[in-house]
């Protein structure tokens, strides 16, 4: 394997952990805000009592993925000169702006407001305790803003010029208003809400099922939580599909890729299932639904779709004689399908839980055994999560910024195969290891804590 | 002035505030070493509330280069590779520690975790050091603005010279800091005596640092640079001297002084270039050849002149918030 492989490869492996902590930043943020508002705005002193120490307690849960988040994110910032210099130099004039300013406008009120949220409980006034962590909130899907901005010109460059061999920026604006940015971020921010809303549910099922003393407390989280994620679930999937149908436009080989719809067709089927031959650029085996992938791009069931076949050749003839067709058509497709039945099921598990807690509630108490099994699920919106960037990341391939800049040209020049294996090797090792160290230190404070009325 | 020359000072700006403030949070966690458990949470108490805003002025020193220089970044980031990387590994334990600590019971986990604070501390010092030197003495850059050397080109006594002092630097100027922020009057007396010997010992590295310096780079060729360098020598002075009568407050912000004049005096040094290469002048880096377009330097300048007052005001707040000095009480709270 050379430099380049393996750069890709920690690239991923990297951010893909990122986004394993970053989705829970996003979301839980907001949460445990909307809880400390409720604490502020609540009567009675026993319930205030059992209000904070609610807030503390996922406030904790917070702060232990957040310092997760801020270790892997302070890599990705590096990785980009280190691995990807020949990048960093086509790219800089317009990819280095949004990172900065991320950075000046996100990291920095993130990062000073989450230290006065921890320290600062006897030290502020309720209100202004309160208002830090929305401002962490606020930060954190900002900083979400300005990196998707990036991302999003890598997907669908607009607002640039190509000047001495080098990508420049022509338009602040455009590159802020890509209508790429909208389907990303709407789809990240809801993803996010999802993923914290997730984790409440299954953590407040959990400790409903074992710790008798803090059982009403949970409850009610968990109506609220199941609230938060409907919300969450009925915004990735309405955002996912407006994205979708703005692919057919913006990206129409990734559109084709994911859904391996080999030949241009009108009305175009849907692939349920499908035995992907790349080499022979068609599907050997396959379950239809007629006209169905027409509808969903063209909300009729008349209308063309083109497929992975002809996009290849129409690329040729704009780029030059190469393979513009993403190299894991198979990955992609079943990534996608992974994607929508997470989702899918994650939905059913919600409207399921909503009705019992909102319309049987006593029931609860008789179903114990199966809260206690909710901790199984929640592996679910982070395979979600991870599939949904492979789908974006792959199907960019095999350029790094389409249609401008190959991805096999941006690697360092001066790096060996054996500097890019030390950092691998070292980056995967101590993640892992710190993951396992956080994900028991959350395990212990959340089997430990109690949410009752002793102060 | 043009733009660029703007961008060249705005580097320094954040440069000087990274090494300012990531300065004496290194500072802290290397004085940790060898502490007794409850003295070593106090430490940490200390910069609790503050690290996590300190850290990224480094990370806004990083963007705003790759924004306005990004050849700089390019070519810096990819040479430092096992550098940046090794520091890296140090930062994300040392992060992950903070948050950790205090989450585990036994002793033996709360050594585990500090000892990743205090290599997360000696090791971006020490690795800072090395490379802000090598930037100025020069590295094998070809015409392509890309590094031709091993990793253990950048191990050159002068640069090492430059790490060691780096070290020292911040763990006088975190000495400092604890002065002004332990309440516990036996501690404080050690710390006091502490940061005596380290003022020196720092002195003493110093004029090393600057003789090897002489020799091996250009620093000697301008008045700019020999101005700030000597006036951040006698800063040094003032700081020692400010341990040395009990004047906790004076000794910090003689040390802040010092370090910023330092950083300054070394980018004076630098200016116009930013990366040297010692294969052949015409091919360092400077701010001209290295810079993002007008576009971008304007649009980043109006960022800049808007976001970094906002940030000084409201990170001054938090300081101001969290003013009182931390008592060994204070530990079993968090
Ligand atoms: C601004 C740039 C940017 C951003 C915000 C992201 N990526 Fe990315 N991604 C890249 C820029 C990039 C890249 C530098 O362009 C890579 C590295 C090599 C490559 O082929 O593309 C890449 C590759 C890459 C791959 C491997 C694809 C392949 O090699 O076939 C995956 C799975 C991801 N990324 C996942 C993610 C995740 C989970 C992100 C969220 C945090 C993410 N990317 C954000
Ligand atoms: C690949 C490009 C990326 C880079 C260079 C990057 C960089 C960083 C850095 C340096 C931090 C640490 C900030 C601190 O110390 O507070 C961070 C944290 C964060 N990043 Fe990223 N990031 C990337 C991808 C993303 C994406 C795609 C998102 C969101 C959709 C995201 C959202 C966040 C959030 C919310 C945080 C806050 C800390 C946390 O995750 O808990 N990042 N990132
Ligand atoms: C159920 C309906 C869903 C649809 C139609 C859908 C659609 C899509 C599409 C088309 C993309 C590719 C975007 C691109 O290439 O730019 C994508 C990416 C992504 N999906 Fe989904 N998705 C769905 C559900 C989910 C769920 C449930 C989650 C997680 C909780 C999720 C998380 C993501 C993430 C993180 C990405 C990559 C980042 C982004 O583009 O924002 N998706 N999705």
């Amino acid at each position: 394997m050379d430099a380049l492989i393996l750069s890709r490869l920690q690239f991923a492996i990297t951010t893909v952990y990122h986004f394993l902590f970053v989705p829970v930043t996003l979301g839980l943020s907001i949460f445990v805000a909307l809880l400390e508002t409720w604490y502020i705005n609540s009567g009675s002193y026993e319930e205030r009592i059992k209000l904070k120490k609610l807030v503390k307690f996922f406030g904790t849960i917070f702060l232990i993925n957040f310092a997760m988040g801020v270790v892997t994110g302070i890599v990705q910032e590096f990785h980009f000169g280190m691995n990807w210099s020949e990048y960093a130099r086509f790219m800089g004039d317009i990819f280095g702006a949004p990172l900065a300013l991320e950075a000046l406008t996100a990291f920095f009120i993130e990062s000073t407001f989450i230290g006065l949220w921890i320290f600062g409980w006897d030290k502020l006034s309720e209100k202004l305790h309160c208002l830090c962590i929305w401002i962490v909130a606020f930060g954190s899907n900002l900083s979400a803003f300005w990196i998707l901005v990036a991302n999003s010109f890598m997907q669908h460059p607009v607002g640039y010029e190509i000047q001495d061999g080098r990508a420049v920026m022509t338009s602040f604006f455009d590159l802020v208003t890509n209508h790429y940015v909208l389907g990303e971020y709407s789809h990240a921010f809801f993803a996010g809400i999802t993923t914290g809303g997730f984790l409440v549910i299954v953590v407040s099922a959990w400790k409903i099922a074992t710790d008798e003393v803090s059982r009403e407390m949970f409850i009610s989280t968990l109506r609220r939580a199941v609230l938060y994620t409907l919300v969450g679930l009925l915004g990735v999937m309405g955002s996912g599909h407006m994205h979708a149908q703005y692919l057919a436009e913006a990206n129409p080989m990734k559109l084709a890729s994911f859904e391996a719809l080999w030949e241009t067709e009108n009305p175009a089927p849907f692939a349920v299932i499908a035995d992907i031959n790349q080499e022979a650029g068609k599907n050997d085996f396959e379950i239809l639904i007629p006209k169905m992938f027409t509808f969903m791009v063209h909300n009729s069931f008349e209308g063309e779709v083109k497929g992975i076949n002809d996009l290849q050749r129409e690329a040729q003839e704009k780029y030059g004689s190469g393979y513009y067709i993403p190299n894991d058509v198979r990955g992609m497709f079943w990534s996608f399908r992974v994607m929508i039945g997470t989702g899918g099921l994650m939905m059913l598990i919600v409207l399921f839980t909503a009705c019992q807690v909102f319309f049987r509630r006593s029931h609860i108490r008789e179903h114990l055994c199966c809260l206690k099994l909710m901790p199984l699920l929640l592996p679910l919106p982070f395979i979600a999560n991870s599939v949904g960037w492979y789908i974006a990341e792959a199907g960019r391939q095999p350029w790094i910024v389409v249609g401008l800049q190959k991805t096999a040209v941006a690697v360092s020049p001066n790096l060996t195969a054996w500097d890019v294996w030390l950092t691998l090797i070292g980056f995967t090792a101590i993640y892992l290891f710190l993951a396992v160290l956080a994900v028991f230190a959350a395990v212990m404070f959340i089997r430990r804590t109690k949410i009752t009325e002793e102060e | 002035m043009d733009l660029n020359i703007i961008w060249f000072v705005l580097i320094t700006v954040l440069f000087t505030g990274f090494f300012i403030l990531e300065g004496f949070d290194y500072g802290v966690g290397m004085m940790m070493l060898g502490r007794p458990k409850n003295e070593r949470a106090q430490f940490v108490r200390a910069i609790g509330p503050v690290w996590d805003g300190n850290e990224v002025w480094m990370i806004t020193a990083g963007g705003a280069t790759f924004a306005a220089f990004p050849h700089v970044y390019a070519t810096m980031f990819s040479t430092f590779y096992i550098a940046l990387f090794l520091m890296l590994l140090a930062l994300i334990m040392r992060g992950v520690a903070f948050e950790l600590r205090g989450k585990f019971k036994s002793s033996d986990w709360i050594n585990f975790w500090d000892g990743g604070i205090m290599f997360g501390s000696y090791v971006p010092a020490l690795l800072w050091g090395v490379a802000v030197v090598n930037l100025l003495r020069g590295l094998p850059i070809n015409s392509q603005m890309h590094y031709v050397g091993t990793f253990f080109d950048l191990l050159n006594p002068c640069a090492l010279m430059g790490g060691i002092f780096f070290v020292l630097m911040f763990a006088f100027h975190g000495t400092n800091f604890l002065l002004i922020k332990i309440a516990d009057a036996g501690l404080l007396h050690e710390l006091k005596q502490k940061s005596i010997c380290l003022g020196i010992a720092t002195l003493i590295a110093y004029v090393l640092f600057a003789a090897i310096a002489a020799l091996e780079t250009d620093i000697l060729s301008k008045v700019g640079t020999i101005i700030f360098l000597g006036a951040s020598i006698v800063a040094l002075i003032v700081s020692c001297a400010g341990a040395a009568t009990g004047n906790g407050c004076r000794a910090f912000v003689a040390s802040t002084l010092s370090i910023a004049f330092l950083t300054i005096g070394f980018f004076t040094a630098l200016f116009p270039r930013i990366m040297v290469s010692s294969l052949m002048p015409e091919w360092s880096l400077n701010i001209y050849n290295a810079a993002s377009t007008p576009h971008t330097l304007t649009l980043m300048t109006i960022a800049a002149a808007v976001f970094v007052p906002i940030v000084l005001i409201y990170q001054a707040w938090t300081y101001k918030i969290f003013k009182d000095r931390v008592t060994p009480a204070d530990v079993y709270y968090h």
